[in-house]
Parts: structure tokens; sequence; C-alpha cells
């Protein structure tokens, strides 16, 4: 068939690289460490949590080349097809003096044992492309995907302020190269479906969605892999075989995001990334939330679509998109249906979703002006934690009372779900302290959490209930601080 | 980059002397990924790789074993089991035989190494090892010393009993007691760089082992052992680790010895670096404590007597919990003098991973207790805990003699804390919070300063010892190796700067090297802070020897007495000429001086008798003092971390902007023990927390909004210790305290300060919730 590609190319540092011997399994990190001995690229954890295996990935999005650091560890290279790889190789001059980046860290002292150095730099360099002078807040953000646990952090971000005083973004080499990278890569797009191996080695990049479409539906028990936020620890940890792959990081008909009627539509393919600062524009408690959502590395991989699709229960972003009423249309072959986001979830890792079939939107009703809006996620640690409780809640306010309510939860049942007693409980009462108090006990009906490693059943019970107190407390416009904050929200 | 440059005849100061902003000597390297650590260097041909099969019952007897289908597998070369050891089963570094390689006959922990699978990838040993079927014979489990009788339980070594005074009756003729108890969590090391080993095999008995450890004599003698060889048989190097903080102090020993036996059964190097759930499941952390207190004190506030239990899970095998708990009672006074004291430790044996050495070495431990019980007279009396903290402190001519008999001959805290308290504006903001809380609802604030007082040596006297090896080649080009390792810390560049100082050369001109025992043999571990203080000492010494020869010999040579060879910058003045440095080198090389010294120290004044629970332990104290604010969410046990004010003292610093780096990254590891980082097990004994998603240190976003690090300039060493400077690895980090304290003060608030919030750690928001709910319903708000 002319249309099919039998190998995975990809711009690897200055070197074009055609792999046809790709397994679906196979990691970007293995790839540079074990095959192109580039060893400068650390694991650490490899599931996507200490950034030591940082890399970038240049990629062409609506007609601009962007860089976005990305975890080597659980990044397939089967998601590669047509990206342009930076490593941490890449980064000194020819005539051997140091990047910027690499100066400033040097000069401030930034690395101690050094093996998590590699990656800070590489999401030091992100950040100073997309923001030469950066702000405190920026910084911090950008390195929530960085473990170091010899520094402090201290001294890192002393570097990151200054790297600037060391060059200047437009003479960086990515950036004098960008026409040449832009043209190189455009010549590997050929599209064309990309196939490689049989059976257990099988993996499939489609063309297009249609091709998508085509190929789950001669395949519907194949993998369906986004971002590999989740399915790279079924390889790394659980050593689980996943072929045949299909990945469809790299499809940009799913990667659209946009409004029409007062509700955004949200591609199953958009990224928390470029998801965010959109959403955070029509919906602006979502922001924060989307900023606390893994790190920087895991929301330039990860998507909605697949925080969505793979069903756990503390998903960050289904209970917020319950509580807004959000639909989601699923696709098999021509065949599309949309149904209510909260149906999607039927059991813990059971969805409504048919062999073949795959998450395609999901669609967002925006809040009415006078509507509250909020969604809380409590975690041990601050940023780049797994949630504990994640309180989602939406209400108006008619003549003093509650006049439509949607309250969602996660991490409190097997899935993400609705607090439809709480809400009965709160409908058609006055918007105060008593009905917020008389309606806590109906907490018990609609949950029943468990304990485990993030927080005790009691706590998470005696959380979500204060969270509803804290939804009344920010909506009631006393002034007093709701909550302690990292940051003064904008 | 470090291109070979002339050096500057004229200077009129060498580059990178002590008391230098020197930076660290790989910086180069770990900001391009050129920096090699063991997993990157180049593997010799054939190279296997290992992976550990570990238990998956807490406690039992392994009754069959079928790893049938683990050899069938993919890749597989070979099975070890424990019957593939040729000498002895066993790395326990207490000599005390409870620690096998691999499990023989019963697993005492659920992640004991059981086997290990040799296989041609890495991949492949990890698939294979799933395929393992071990039947147990499960037996009860002991996983907490929750409901131990430390006096009658189990233990892996003996507890100490430190007195002074008669504690119990000073605490029954007091005008107050209280009485406590409180849980103090463990923490995993998280080192980025996890275990790793590289065996290769030479010839006769020989195995070179590349190891990632603090300890690599003690390496190299497990592995001897193990094989049954003699030590000489066996090499073992590092270059540097990718951390270590404790935890590769003992834990490297296993996997360096299963490299070393599969590699020299099968003659190809073997390589086993555990995935970090392996890793963090196998291997052991801080050890968690529940400590019993007991304090008399008058109105005043006035500590008459104490009384201490501190029960600490040890795990399966004695391994350092020995001297762990130890320290613990060593550090059970922080900074205050106790009129009357009884402290006994209790390290328990249990069915769970064998606790190890971590930054502090229990002494945070101890010293999170002492506070505790400084925060409970200060709530009993409604007064400010760091009033009651001043009063407490040691003096410094009187009150100055600890729970052990030494006395503080050093005593700085009350200067460290008054210019720490005045220039953070303590009673101001103490102020400005009480009004924030009196009007706040939601959002309580908190303040708190808490002293460190930290005692410098190993505690087992023998450990304090260090040997280097200088060599001076004839262009004048410096070769130093010294037993300690690098593992961040930047002790290389440390020694390295004391050799430049020695000889007058250019920092450049010193080749810092790999750690090996084929150099410098029979080394201690680089721990206890010791390692500039100990390894300056050696390397100063082996080049002040070569220095005397090329004195003396410049003086016979040139014909003038020696007071006339002075060592300037890069160049010796003999008499009115001045000789580069590397051509008196090679004049002396011409007239047969030797140019290459062994150096030895050994750290004077010390002594323990740990029956009679007398001694002189410590050489010498270091001192510090952190001031942290904190904002809680009173709705859900959130917070953070709005200032920290921190002044410490590092002697006359060897090199400041590495010892900032030290206090910076210190506090904030202090800090994670304290509030995020906590350990789960399940019933079954599986540790739930084994992987950063699970198990959550500090980021950057994680530390205080502002934070004002200090090195009190001061500050210099009464000992004559290397250049005065001050040990610097661990003391700074229980500064994490104030962190803690400061939560502490803000849940008090809920119930208007008269409640002791009794806040145990880690300090999770849940714990923090819970605390709140707590004081709300005793003090009926």
């Amino acid at each position: 068939m002319t249309n099919i590609r039998r190998e995975i190319r990809l711009l690897l540092n200055g070197d074009e690289v055609a792999l046809a011997d790709v397994r679906p399994d196979e990691t970007l990190l293995d790839l540079l460490r074990l095959r192109r001995s580039l060893r400068g690229s650390k694991e650490g954890c490899a599931e996507g949590d200490c950034g030591a295996c940082t890399v970038l990935v240049g990629r062409v999005s609506n007609g601009e080349l962007i860089y976005e650091g990305v975890n080597a560890c659980i990044r397939f290279v089967g998601s590669l097809d047509g990206c342009h790889v930076v490593t941490i190789e890449h980064l000194k001059r020819p005539d051997g003096s140091l990047h910027p980046v690499q100066q400033a860290m040097v000069d401030f002292h930034g690395s101690q044992c050094g093996f998590c150095t590699p990656g800070f730099v590489m999401s030091l360099y992100a950040l100073w492309m997309r923001s030469p002078e950066p702000s405190d807040r920026e910084i911090e953000t950008a390195l929530q995907g960085n473990l170091c646990r010899c520094t402090g952090y201290e001294a890192i971000t002393r570097a990151a302020r200054a790297v600037s005083s060391y060059g200047r973004v437009t003479e960086d080499a990515l950036a004098r190269e960008r026409d040449n990278i832009r043209a190189r890569l455009a010549a590997m797009h050929d599209r064309k479906r990309v196939e490689i191996g049989e059976g257990e080695d099988r993996l499939v990049v489609p063309a297009s969605v249609d091709d998508l479409a085509e190929v789950l539906a001669a395949e519907p028990t194949a993998t369906i892999v986004a971002g590999s936020t989740d399915v790279g620890l079924w390889v790394t940890k659980f050593m689980r075989d996943i072929a045949p792959v299909v990945f469809t990081g790299g499809l940009e008909g799913l990667q659209q995001i946009g409004e029409m009627n007062g509700t955004i539509t949200i591609g199953a393919g958009v990224s928390y990334t470029a998801a965010r600062d959109f959403l955070a524009w029509r919906i602006p408690a979502l922001g924060p939330l989307i900023d606390r959502i893994g790190g920087d590395q895991v929301r330039n991989m990860g998507t909605i679509g697949g925080n969505i699709a793979n069903g756990s229960p503390i998903g960050d972003t289904p209970p917020p998109l319950i509580a807004l009423g959000a639909t989601l249309t699923l696709r098999r072959g021509a065949e599309r249906r949309t149904l209510p986001l909260e149906d999607f979830f039927i059991d813990y890792g059971k969805q409504d979703r048919q062999p073949g079939e795959f998450v395609e939107a999901v669609h967002v009703p925006i809040p009415a002006p006078k509507a509250h809006f909020a969604a809380y996620k409590i975690t041990k640690r601050r940023d780049e934690d797994i949630t504990a409780v994640l309180g989602a809640f939406h209400l108006h306010v008619t003549d003093g009372k509650v006049s439509s309510v949607r309250i969602a939860y996660g991490g409190m049942a097997a899935t993400p779900k609705r607090a439809r007693a709480v809400e009965a409980a709160l409908l058609g009462r006055p918007w105060n302290a008593e009905t917020v108090e008389a309606a806590l006990p109906a907490f018990d009906e609609d949950f029943q959490p468990i304990s485990d490693m993030r927080a005790s059943a009691t706590y998470r019970m005696l959380a979500a209930k204060n969270l509803l107190r804290r939804f009344l407390v920010e909506t009631s416009g006393t002034g007093k601080p709701f909550t302690v904050k990292r940051y003064e929200e904008a | 980059m470090n291109r070979h440059a002339l050096p500057d005849l004229t200077a009129k100061a060498i580059s990178g002397g002590v008391a230098t902003d020197r930076r660290h000597d790989s910086a180069h390297k770990h900001v391009t990924g050129e920096a090699v650590y063991i997993d990157d260097m180049p593997e010799p041909a054939g190279t296997l790789h290992g992976c550990l099969g570990l238990s998956t019952v807490a406690h039992g007897a392994i009754v069959a074993m079928d790893l049938a289908a683990v050899r069938a597998a993919p890749g597989v070369v070979d099975v070890l089991t424990a019957g593939d050891i040729p000498g002895v089963n066993d790395i326990s570094p207490s000599g005390r035989h409870d620690e096998p390689v691999l499990a023989e006959g019963k697993v005492q922990f659920l992640g004991q190494p059981v086997f290990a699978v040799i296989a041609e990838t890495r991949e492949q040993a990890r698939r294979a090892c799933k395929l393992a079927k071990i039947d147990y014979d499960e037996l009860p489990a002991v996983l907490d010393v929750e409901g131990l009788d430390p006096l009658s339980d189990r233990l892996v070594a003996p507890g100490l009993t430190l007195k002074r005074g008669n504690a119990a009756e000073a605490i029954s003729k007091a005008p107050r007691s209280i009485s406590g108890k409180m849980r103090v969590g463990g923490q995993d090391h998280f080192y980025l760089e996890g275990h790793i080993a590289l065996a290769v095999p030479g010839e006769d008995r020989d195995v070179t082992v590349h190891s990632s450890t603090q300890h690599p004599s003690e390496v190299q003698h497990m592995v001897a052992h193990a094989l049954g060889v003699p030590s000489h048989a066996v090499t073992v190097e590092v270059r540097r680790m990718g951390g270590g903080f404790g935890g590769k102090e003992t834990q490297s020993n296993q996997f360096a010895a299963i490299a070393a036996v599969a590699a020299k059964k099968l003659v190809r190097a073997v390589k086993i670096r555990p995935d970090r759930d392996d890793d963090m499941t196998a291997t052991g952390k801080r050890h968690d404590f529940l400590i019993d207190y007991e304090v008399g004190f008058d109105d005043e506030g006035n500590i008459l007597g104490v009384d201490y239990v501190y029960a600490a899970r040890c795990g399966f095998s004695s391994d350092l919990s020995g001297p762990v708990t130890d320290r613990a009672l060593f550090h059970c006074d922080n900074a205050y003098f106790y009129p009357a004291v009884k402290a006994v430790s209790a390290p328990l044996y249990t069915n769970t991973v064998s606790n190890t050495a971590f930054r502090g070495f229990g002494g945070p431990q101890g010293m999170v207790g002492a506070e505790r019980v400084i925060d409970e007279v200060a709530f009993a009396l409604g007064k400010d805990p760091l009033e009651i903290r001043k009063r407490n402190f040691y003096g410094v001519s009187e009150r100055n003699v600890t729970p052990y008999h030494q006395t503080v001959e050093d005593n700085v805290v009350q200067r460290i804390v008054e210019e720490l308290e005045t220039a953070c504006d303590y009673a101001g903001r103490r102020r400005e919070i009480a009004a924030f809380n009196a009007n706040s609802g939601i959002v309580k604030r908190g303040i708190a300063l808490t002293p460190v007082k930290f005692g410098i040596s190993f505690t087992a006297t023998h450990f304090n010892q260090a040997g280097a090896l200088v060599h001076v080649y004839t262009d004048g080009s410096v070769h130093l190796n010294h037993g300690g390792t690098e593992m961040g810390q930047g002790l290389y560049v440390k020694v390295a700067q004391v050799v430049a100082e020695t000889f007058q050369i250019d920092i450049e001109q010193v080749k810092i090297t790999a750690t090996t025992t084929g150099k410098v043999p029979n080394t201690s571990a680089t721990a206890a802070s010791s390692g500039s203080d100990l390894n300056g000492m050696a390397a100063q010494n082996a080049a002040q020897q070569i220095k005397d020869r090329l004195v003396a010999f410049a003086a016979e040579k040139y014909e003038v007495p020696v007071e006339q060879v002075v060592f300037l910058p890069n160049r010796v003045r003999v008499g009115n000429q001045e000789i580069p440095f590397g051509d008196l080198v090679k004049q002396a090389y011409m007239a047969r001086v030797q140019l290459s010294a062994a150096g030895f120290y050994k750290t004077p004044k010390i002594h323990w008798d740990r029956e009679k629970g007398e001694g002189h332990p410590f050489y010498y104290f270091a001192y510090g003092a952190a001031c942290s604010e904190v904002s809680v969410d009173t709705l859900t046990g959130e917070y953070v971390v709005e200032r920290t004010d921190i002044l410490h003292e590092t002697g006359r610093s060897l090199n400041r902007a590495i010892d900032l780096g030290q206090v910076e990254g210190a506090f904030i590891q202090g800090m994670g023990w304290l509030t995020t980082e906590e350990l789960v097990w399940d019933e079954k004994g599986r540790l739930r927390t084994h992987a950063p998603s699970t198990y959550k240190i500090p980021l950057a976003s994680d530390r205080p909004k502002i934070f004002n690090v200090a090195l009190a300039d001061w500050s210099e060493n009464a000992e004559p210790t290397i250049h005065k400077s001050k040990a610097v690895g661990e003391p700074p980090f229980m500064l994490g305290m104030s962190v803690l304290h400061a939560l502490s003060d803000a849940v008090a608030s809920v119930a208007g300060h008269r409640v002791c919030p009794r806040l145990d750690a880690p300090a999770t928001p849940e714990r923090v919730l819970m605390a709140v709910e707590r004081l709300r319903a005793a003090a009926g708000t």
C-alpha cells in the first residue's frame, strides 16, 4: 500500500533518524540511552514525576514550531513521528562554551549531586524560550515536574531568574534554526499512516482522525495512546503488554479547541498546556486547577481526552467538567454519539466505551455570568501530586436562593461522581451557612470514601464537607481569605 | 573548558584556595550531562543485567521456590539464590550476622531480596523476575512499634541509657509535670540516582565493583565476605553519587555483593540497577520513632527533670540501628540543659525493611522530642515557646553538662538565636500574626523559632580517622585522592581547595580523582558530616609532607635557611629568587625527592564509654536557628510556608557558596521530612509510597515564599579543625523543625493557645486538620 510507511522518522538533535524497528512500547529514554548512547538524560523514577529525563520535543502545531519539555521515560518513540527531539547533549555550543541556561546554573551553584541537573536545564530552557524574564510563579510552575533532593531549589531559581543576562532567546540556536527545522520536519510529514510490526510488536500512527477511526474499526482492542502519561506507566511499572498500540498524539484533527454558542469544544488530543489559557480565559477557575495537574512535562503530553477516557476516580478534569454539565462525543467508524460526561463513568475501571470506539471531543458549557463556579483540589503536597479529594461546585443563586446546583467530586468514590443528595439538600434553599450546615449529612448518602496512602476516609469526608463551606465563604464576598495561597491570583 | 592553562606566576592569590566561593568541581559536567554516573559508563562487552526478586510477604518460611519459569524466560542467563553465595551469606554492617544477601529459609519483611535474575538485558531480567512462584508459610508479622514494650520486646541491638541526676525524683518534686507521647515518621532518602552496582570480573579472584556508595571500604569488605576471598581481591570505586543522604552508607552492600557474585560466577560484567519502586521497597530509610516523655518544670518554665523513652522501628536487622538510636539520645537535649535526665532507647525489631542512616542519623528524631517537651511546658504556662527555649538553653560556663556528661565548651546558641530573633523581627511579627488570627476565620498563621545544636564526630570513636594520597607529578600538577566520597555535597572541591592552599597552586593544577579502595584503604563512610573535617585534614597532611620535603630540598640546594623558602601563588621564593612551582618540583625529582605521600588524620579529644553512658563523644558542636511562618487553611489543613529566616554557623568556612547550598538544601529536606513526606505501609506490611507519585518530597513551590539564609560571619571553630571550619552536612537539616512548630503554633490559635497541639510528624494537611479538629473539640469552639 502506498499510503503506509514502515518507519518512524524524527529529528534527533541535528540528525534525521529513521527507525524501522521501533517496538510499540519502546520509550524515548531507552532510545536515547541504550540505542544512541546519549546518556545525559537520566532515569530517576520511570513514571514521569522526577523530571531527570526531561527533553524537549519540537512539533509543528497550527503552522508554528513549538518546543515543549516532556518526560522521555514515559514518552513512546512511536509518538514522535515528525518531531524534533532536543536533548541536553544539543545545548553546548560548537566551540564548547555553555548555553546561557547552563552557565547560569553553574554560576549560581544550581547543581550539587548533578543527577537531576540535565532535566532542570531542559525545563529552564523551555521556560526561557517562552518567557525570557520569568516571574517567580512562572519559574515554580515550570519546575513542578523536576525534583531536586540536594539544593532546596533556591540556587536553581536564582539561576532561572538570571538566564536572560547570559544571552538572548532570539540568538539561541533553536531560534536561529527555526525555519530550517520546520522545513526538515515538513519534509518528513508525508501524511502517510505508519505501521510497524505484527502482533505484540505492532504499532500504528494513523494519518488522520478518519484514518484513526478506520484503524480502530479493524483493531477494536488496540491500546489508544495520546499523551502516554498513564499508559507509559503500564509499561515502565507494570510491564504490561499493550500492543497493538495506536498513537493519536500527533493528530491535529483532535487538537482543536474552540467556542460556539457558549460551549467550548475540546478535541480529545488537546493537551493540558494547549487548553490552559483558553479555558482560563473563559472559565477562570480552571486555570489554577490545570496548573496543579502533574508537572509541566505531564501537562505538555497529557490530554483532557485521555484524562476522561482512562476513567480514573482521581482524574482532575472530570469533576469540574461534570459540574459544568459537559458532554462527551464518542466515535466508532463514521458513527458518533454524545452522552453526558457523568454517564460515561460506570464503575471503577469501567467506562461506557465500546470496542473500536474512541473519545473524540468533550463539550463544556460556559457558566452563566452570574453563576458561581469553583474547583478545589486537595493534595498532600501542593503541586504535582495526585488528588486526595477534588470538589467542583457550580451554582446559581436567584433571589437569595439556590436555583440550580451541580456538585461533583473526585477521590470520593470509584468514579468521578456527582453529589446528588447534597445538591438536593441545597436546591431551593437560601445560599447561606444554615443551608450548608444542614446539607452536610447528605454527603454520607453520596459518598463512602476509602482510606489509602493519600488520605484516610475520615479526612476525605471531612475535607469534602469543608470544601462546600469554603465555596460558601468564597461566594459570599466577605473579603476574608477562604484558603491559603501560594500566589495572589491575577 | 578546563583547558590546561599555564599558572600565573605573578598572581597575588591562587585561584580556588580555602575560603573562596569555588563552584562545584563537576558543575560544568552536571549542566552538560557529561558527568558520568555508573549507569552512564560504557559497559564492558557482554555485560549482563540483574534484577532482584523480592518477597511478597512480611514474615514467613519459604516452603517452596519454583524458579523454572524464571530460568526459561527470554534472555535469562542465570538465577541466583542464597546457595549461590560462595562465601558468607551476610552483609550486616554491625557484625551481628542478621542480614542475608539473599533470604535463606525465611523472609522477614515484604520486599526482601530472595533471588536474583541475571539476563542479557535489564528489561528481560525485570520481566523474568515476575514469573517466580514462591510458597510461604506465613508467620505473624510485627509491623509497628505501637503496642510493643521497649523494655521486654525484641531488640535488634542493645538499647542505651543516658542518665544524669535523678530524673524521677526531679520530676516528682517539680511544681508541675506533664507526660505525653509523640510519633515521628520516617523518611525515604529519595536520592535521584538510585542504587546501582557494576561488577567487572578480573583475573584470579579479582573483581572490580563500581558502586554508588558512601562507604567503599565496607562494600569492599562485604563483597569479599560474600565471595569468600580476601579484601585485596576486591576493588571498589566510586567517582560520584547522584545523592546519598545516608541511604548509601550500608544499603549499597547488597547490590554490590550480588553483582559481584554473579560476575565471578558467569565471568561477565554484571550490572544491577533496581527500579525506583524496588529501591524504595527493598532498602532502609530514616527510622520512625515513638517517643514517650515526661517533664517536670517550675512556674517560670525552667525544666527540672525529663524522662524519655525513644522507641524506634528498626526493621528486621540491626544495620546501623544501634548507633542511630544512640544518637537520638545524644540529641534528646537539643540545645537545652536538663538538671536531671534519663533517656532510654529501644531499637525494636519489626518485620519491615531494615532502617538505616539518614542525614542527622537519629539526631533529628531526638531533637524533635526535645522540642515537643518545650511546647508542652510553654502551653502549660501560657507562654511563648521561644521564651521557654531561651530560658532552658545551655549556659556558657555553667549549666553546660550534657546527658552524656560531656561539657559543652563552645556554646553560641544564645548569640545565634538573639541575632536571628532581631533580624527576623520575631516579636513584631508575633504581634501581627495574633492580630491577623483574631480577625481571620479560615486561615490562621503561626510562627516558631527553633534552635539546633548538633554534635560532630562518629560516636564510634574508631571511625574518626581518614587517609589521603597525594602525588605531585614532574610538571607540577597534582593528583589528589582520599577516602571521602562525593555525593553532591562538594567534598571533592573543598579538599582540593585545601591541597591547593597548602601548595599555593591554582586549583586547576589539582586533579580530583575517584575514590577507590586501591589507593586509600580502610576508610570510614562519608557520613556524620565528617567528610571535610577528616579528609581535608588527611589531604593537608599528605600535601604538607611533600611540601616539607620540597622546602628541605630547596634550602639545601640553594643554601638558604628553611625560613627563606616561602610558597607564593604558583611559585616558591627561595632566598632572593622566585622559582615556578613546577620547576622546583622538576628539580626535586631530578634530585630524587619523593613526590608522593599518604596522609592520615585522627580526631583528637574524643572518647566514649557506652556502658557507663559517659564520655566526650563529640569533638565540637555546630549551631544554627531558623524562624518560620506559615498560613494554615483550617478547613482542609493545607498550608503554605510564608517565610523562613535562617542563621547558621559553619566556622571559618572553606567555601561559603557550597555551605550555603548545604544549609538551604538541608532545611528543605528537613522540612519535607516533617511535612509532606509520609511513608505508608498497609496491613500486609507492603510499602504503599514507593515512588515519587505517592511519596512527596518538596518541590520548588514548597520553598518558603520568602527565604533568608545567612551564615554567621563571626563563627570559627573553637577546635583546630581544618582551617577552623565546621561540618555542615547534617546540622542544618534540623532547621526544618521550625516549620513543624510554626504549623503547631497556627493550629494552637484555634484554641487560644491554651492547648498543646501535639502535632505529630509528618504534619501532612490531614494531620494538621485533625489537630485543628482535636483542639476545637478540646476548647469547645
